[in-house]
């Protein structure tokens, strides 16, 4: 309590520095609106761990945009280990920051150590990944992409960029990391879309692991047990970047002979995008920071804030690859 | 040789399955200037896990077992891509060898941690090997900081992704270090050696051998296999994943390794076993790829495969099935197996 009243005591003493100054006006008319004051908010994030570029730029651009928003962050790394994490976030109940954020390693678990957040009444926000939690009071709203979204956005290019075409359409899917939400998710928004047209048929559908090397060595198999492939369709990047160096074996031309669609929007698939190697690439973007500061200042405001916020996520085609490659992060 | 029958057979069977059930499998053309087909591919593919097999048999035939490989793989390669990333110019081969040499001998210097952690300190392999399994990994990802480092370096691509006379350069690569193997261990006493410590390394020592030293050799020679690997597969994408590259081919090692009818108790072993062991791996593998086995029921039909490669390959089991088919089979066949060691 006593913590409390010296915030309000500092937000009121900000306040007025502010309105003596008579500038900063954007940033002046939110902590009238909430009386919570959020030019000290606390926010304390568990991260996943540091296992891919996706993940990092994932990192920077949370602390950038905390440093940005004016929020004091404080930040940890799980290395993959759920008791990492909730070792995290016991340590930021105690520390009694205005509000935790985290990924969620994996999606079941969490109850305890969430109640004990509740019970202290901190809100939780949850980024990028949800909890299986029955109980959806204990987290505020969950911020992340849509990956059934992501496959039906690939789904949709392809039926528009084979519209005129009568013929079947013979596609092969890397999927990723079989059982995973993103594999699954990806798998069933695109099977949505294209199963409208009889034409489109998935000839050949195995898992890559979401990795480079299976990515390549399935390819390698599908191009032999299948010699007409159109299209190939790879849950990331990276598994599209390893099919590439197996069609290229082959003595096909990617993006070519084979149109290749995949998601995620990383730099070496950018890159690939750019060369024409890859034709399309829906993007599931890790730059989410802004979109949580936002949250958590509207949930220390105390508005209400739709408990599924999906993050702001675009597609690239060759010619927007080389526009947006100088100012790639990740 | 009557113990390789089994696995031949094996991989026999494997193959027939693809003759019946996908189309061009036994096809082989030349594209690019080199050989091209699902054949060769099962060799370009199962390259690293031949030659990770390799050092494993050789680690089991003292009743050791390395469980760090699959870390290692992802050191050296992590390694070499971080060496050839910070090259002026990666085309450049006398750098992309240095890369390769540093990338080597470390891999090399953790199988000495290996073996010093088993021969002078006495940890139980599985343990001592465990620490560098798990540590390993890390290791991986400090040096690649997390990222997946992309190379573009055509030296460096062909030893795990380019061709030589036609052949997968890979392939090439095994051969020289199974000739080598063979010949060291066959020709000269070292085999007989390795067989001796793992039968009983006390009274090797005190016959005469120098157990430590040998103890350590073999691992260092079984983490500079797992170290060509790691080249090989980073080569073969152009990438380094820390994460990722070489995960659980230490159990496919080890897999190979019993498949070859090599005995876990140490002792003996069999380096064509191994090969054929590591082929039947890398050939189901491709096997679910060809005939299209839903992802979901992969790993299912794996296990099925592996438990009934295992029957066949157990004397108890086969006495005991053939038995009950044929009448007069003699009932010593197991033991009598036993006794022929060396092939």
């Amino acid at each position: 309590m006593f913590k409390k009243i010296m915030a309000l005591v500092a937000v009121g003493v900000l306040a007025t520095a502010c309105g003596s100054g008579g500038d900063t006006t954007a940033e002046g008319g939110a902590p009238a609106a909430s009386g919570g004051g959020d030019s000290t908010i606390t926010m304390g994030f568990a991260q996943v761990g540091a296992e891919s570029g996706w993940r990092t730029a994932n990192t920077k651009s949370v602390q950038e945009s905390a440093k940005a928003a004016g929020i004091d962050l404080k930040f940890s790394d799980a290395q993959q280990k759920q008791e990492n994490q909730i070792k995290a976030i016991r340590s930021y109940i105690q520390q009694k920051v205005d509000v935790i954020a985290f990924s969620p390693v994996v999606e079941s678990g969490w109850d305890t150590v969430l109640q004990e957040a509740k019970a202290a009444n901190i809100p939780v926000i949850l980024t990028d990944r949800a909890v299986d939690s029955a109980d959806t009071t204990l987290y505020k709203t969950f911020l992340g992409s849509d990956f059934v979204e992501e496959g039906k956005k690939a789904g949709q290019w392809l039926v528009e960029q084979y519209a005129s075409e009568t013929g079947d359409v013979n596609i092969v899917e890397l999927q990723g990391t079989t059982g995973s939400a993103p594999a699954n998710d990806r798998k069933a928004g695109f099977g949505e879309v294209i199963g409208a047209d009889p034409k489109f048929k998935v000839i050949a559908s195995q898992s890559g692991d979401f990795t480079r090397a299976k990515g390549k060595e399935v390819m390698d198999a599908f191009l032999k047990a299948n010699p007409d492939i159109d299209v190939l369709y790879a849950h990331n990047d990276d598994m599209g970047l390893g099919a590439i160096e197996a069609i290229e074996g082959a003595g096909k031309v990617p993006g070519k002979d084979i149109k290749i669609i995949t998601v995620d929007a990383v730099k070496d698939g950018m890159q690939a995008l750019a060369d024409g190697k890859i034709n399309y690439i829906v993007e599931c973007s890790p730059l989410l920071g802004p979109q949580l500061m936002d949250l958590a200042k509207k949930v220390l405001a105390g508005e209400t804030v739709p408990t599924r916020v999906v993050t702001e996520e675009t597609t690239f085609t060759q010619e927007q690859a080389k526009q947006a490659l100088p100012s790639r992060q990740y | 040789m009557k113990r390789l029958a089994w696995p031949a057979g094996i991989l026999a069977a494997l193959l027939l399955v693809n003759l019946i059930f996908t189309d061009h499998f036994f096809q082989i053309e030349i594209k690019e200037g080199h050989l091209y087909g699902s054949l060769i591919d099962i060799f370009r593919f199962g390259a690293p896990l031949i030659l990770v097999a390799l050092g494993m048999t050789l680690v089991i035939a003292t009743k050791g077992i390395d469980l760090s490989v699959g870390s290692v793989v992802a050191i050296s390669g992590a390694m070499a891509c971080l060496q050839i990333s910070t090259l002026p110019s990666q085309d450049s081969i006398g750098g992309v060898l240095g890369a390769i040499g540093v990338a080597l001998a470390l891999a090399v210097a953790l199988g000495v941690g290996n073996g010093f952690l088993v021969a002078i300190v006495g940890i139980q392999p599985i343990i001592a090997t465990l620490i560098l399994m798990v540590a390993g990994r890390g290791l991986a990802q400090l040096i690649t900081d997390g990222q997946i480092i992309t190379i573009n370096s055509d030296p460096y691509k062909l030893i795990g992704g380019g061709y030589w006379l036609t052949l997968p350069f890979g392939i090439i690569i095994v051969a020289v270090v199974l000739a080598l193997i063979a010949f060291v261990t066959r020709r000269l006493a070292l085999g007989l050696l390795i067989e001796s410590v793992g039968g009983n390394a006390e009274a090797s020592r005190l016959s005469g051998i120098r157990s430590h030293g040998l103890l350590i050799v073999v691992y260092a020679f079984c983490a500079l296999c797992a170290g060509i690997a790691g080249l090989m597969i980073s080569s073969n994408v152009s990438s380094a994943d820390g994460n990722n590259a070489g995960l659980w081919i230490e159990l496919d090692a080890i897999l190979a390794v019993v498949i070859g009818g090599t005995s876990l108790a140490g002792g003996r072993f069999s380096l064509g076993g191994t090969v054929l062991g590591a082929l039947i791996i890398q050939t189901l593998t491709t096997t679910i790829y060809s005939i299209g086995v839903p992802p979901e029921t992969t790993l299912l039909f794996k296990a099925l495969v592996v438990t009934i490669v295992c029957l066949l390959q157990s004397p108890a089991f086969r006495a005991k099935v053939f038995r009950s088919r044929r009448k007069p089979a003699p009932p010593t066949v197991p033991a009598g197996e036993k006794v022929t060691v060396r092939t």
